[in-house]
């Protein structure tokens, strides 16, 4: 089994708790920082832990850190991005539910290593129950002397505050995010500039992730070097997967990066295969944006090689064949799923998630949304296929944020991979709307890819 | 389509025990950054009246010193926040793809037939409402529901620990 750096002691009752957590050596990265480290070295360790953003983008966190302005006598602000809404994706949830220490301890590192003196959590609004644990915990740490004025005598002072969300997608895009926390509608900012240089209030902000944060407490404690010799070429560390959708033990799994997507689906200490004895059909690896692979293309690359849960491998092939790490959202579809069904059902999320700053996307998903419908029920035209890729071209990479792309994508990898089921769809259409398609050869072995020229 | 019902609009009147609450929420921001405090707030509205009325969004501006649209187009943006009255308990499925892999479909079916209300309405008695919520980041508990105003978690569910789940809410409102 690996090792767990996240979710080593989440079993020890009362580990939600301060001395708890603290007996199990909880704080120490806080005490090691503070005592003994520079912010800048706290930064270099993190530089060299390669630990890459939790959240989707994947983005490299130390890079992210050292990119921050510094100007004298402006204030920097820490955010943690806690708004956590891409279906597929509950690893956040889990940590702050079971874990809230582990982030505030990440929390107050991060936060003296970037010079923050005031740091927010953003949490989604609908998540008020950990609201509550975390404000607890906050207050436990505070208590204790981890947070406010000239924490463990070091002269740093930090106040750490949770501030909820008001249900919203876009508002976990970074620069929504900070739009919200300032109590206005979650409308992306143009960028440049960047919130490393007029983030919150204007001033210098970083914003990460829920498990990003966490990650700084292993790497401090055990040295960036040590963090990045787990996991895969430049796929370092360990990584929460949220495994729902029709696997047999659905959950929150720390897996080291480099694990064969095999051993992920179908070993007993992770997901357990597929529900109720069934067949796998199609799987989306990384939160509903991430393109849905059919089972036979996630299992294996277009050239045969087993696929890993890496950033690298399962974005192997690109967006013919391949498609993204994401948030770590694992969706799997077993055989008696509908493709179109759940394409469309994606579709209207995306419309209702639109913020509607951006005609392509505000408009866009709205058609698609419209076309997957009729599609669903019976209603499709052969030429609807054409149509749904031509819109989702005209969204993508022309909006101001990525929801765009977010919602294009599904759109169009399930077309591309599942075209004979979206056929199907127009040409029986009294017939799909009382039975699915059923796997069909979505999970049949690949053929041999061509010998090279 | 009317998005700020007020029909039922009638003036509001802050506590001091909630303006406490407001207060200490604004102590979180700098100096001058209090509109940062409008969210937090406006939840705390709907706990305490059910729903964010025009008259109590006139006053949340008057107490942080905006105007009045600021707060109304923040109100509208964002799912959390109803535009008119509802239940008492409002039951929030979610109605997103990984929970409807796992049925939340047929539990939307269920708690439709078993209240006797569409999506949006209020039940005769005045104690449910229910609506399709898009996700809520529990996709490994689906179906979920959740029951504002304490925002109370529910996993796993079936027709039967759906109607368990309304006659106890029944239970508690009596007594």
């Amino acid at each position: 089994m690996a090792r767990k750096l996240l979710l080593e002691h989440i079993n020890v009752p009362g580990i939600n708790t301060f001395d708890v957590y603290r007996s199990k050596g909880g704080y120490a990265a806080v005490e090691k920082a503070l005592k003994t480290m520079s912010s800048d070295d706290v930064v270099e360790e993190v530089k060299k832990s390669g630990l890459r953003g939790r959240g989707g983008a994947g983005f490299p966190t130390g890079m992210k850190w050292s990119f921050l302005a510094k100007p004298e006598g402006v204030a920097r602000y820490l955010v943690c991005n806690a708004d956590e809404s891409e279906p597929g994706t509950f690893k956040d949830r889990y940590l702050m539910t079971y874990l809230p220490h582990l982030l505030i301890e990440g929390m107050i590192v991060a936060s003296y290593a970037l010079g923050a003196k005031t740091s927010y959590i953003y949490v989604r609004g609908e998540m008020m129950p950990q609201i509550r644990i975390l404000e607890r915990a906050i207050a436990e740490a505070k208590n204790k002397g981890f947070l406010g004025k000239n924490i463990l005598g070091s002269g740093y002072d930090l106040e750490l505050y949770v501030q909820p969300g008001g249900g919203a997608y876009i508002c976990g895009e970074e620069t929504a995010l900070l739009e919200s926390l300032e109590g206005k509608r979650g409308n992306p900012r143009i960028k440049p500039p960047f919130p490393a240089i007029a983030g919150l209030y204007g001033c210098p902000t970083v914003v990460n992730n829920v498990e990003s944060i966490a990650a700084v407490v292993p790497i401090i404690n055990e040295g960036g070097e040590e963090y990045a010799k787990v996991g895969i070429g430049r796929s370092t560390g360990t990584k929460l997967i949220s495994a729902g959708g029709n696997v047999k033990n659905p959950g929150v799994y720390e897996i080291d990066l480099g694990l064969p997507v095999e051993d992920f689906l179908y070993s007993e200490e992770y997901c357990g295969g597929i529900a109720n004895g069934k067949r796998l059909k199609a799987v989306v690896a990384g939160g509903s944006s991430v393109p849905i692979l059919p089972a036979n293309l996630f299992m294996k690359t277009i050239t045969g090689e087993p696929r890993l849960m890496s950033y690298e491998s399962l974005a192997e092939g690109g967006f013919v064949s391949g498609t993204m790490m994401g948030s770590g959202g694992f969706i799997a579809f077993d055989e008696d799923q509908c493709i179109v069904r759940n394409t469309w059902n994606f579709a209207r999320f995306y419309h209702h998630e639109s913020c509607g700053q951006c005609s392509p996307c505000r408009e866009g998903t709205g058609w698609m949304e419209k076309v997957l419908h009729r599609l669903e029920y019976g209603h499709g035209k052969m030429s609807d296929m054409d149509l749904l890729v031509d819109v989702s071209k005209k969204i993508e990479g022309n909006t101001i944020c990525p929801l765009g792309d977010a919602a294009a994508w599904p759109v169009a990898s399930a077309i591309r991979h599942f075209r004979d089921e979206f056929e199907w769809h127009v040409t029986n259409g009294a017939e799909a709307v009382k039975r699915n398609y059923g796997i069909a050869h979505y999970a049949d072995p690949l053929p041999k890819p061509e010998p090279a020229a | 389509m009317l998005r700020v019902d007020n029909s039922e609009a009638i003036p509001v009147e802050f506590s001091p025990e909630l303006v406490a609450k407001f207060d200490d929420i604004v102590s979180r921001y700098p100096e001058g950054k209090q509109k940062s405090a409008l969210l937090p707030i406006l939840h705390l509205v709907q706990a305490e009246f059910g729903w964010v009325s025009a008259p109590a969004m006139d006053k949340v501006a008057d107490y942080l010193h905006i105007q009045d649209i600021e707060v109304y187009e923040v109100a509208t943006f964002y799912s959390m926040y109803f535009m008119r009255p509802q239940g008492k308990y409002m039951l929030e499925v979610c109605r997103t793809g990984p929970c409807c892999l796992v049925g939340a479909e047929k539990i939307m079916d269920h708690i439709e037939q078993k209240l006797g209300v569409k999506e949006g309405d209020v039940t005769p008695d005045g104690l449910f409402s229910w609506r399709g919520v898009e996700c809520l980041a529990a996709c490994g508990y689906g179906p979920v529901l959740q029951i504002s105003p304490e925002y109370t978690f529910y996993e796993k569910l079936t027709n039967e620990s759906v109607d368990q789940l309304i006659s106890d809410l029944k239970v508690k409102a009596s007594n």
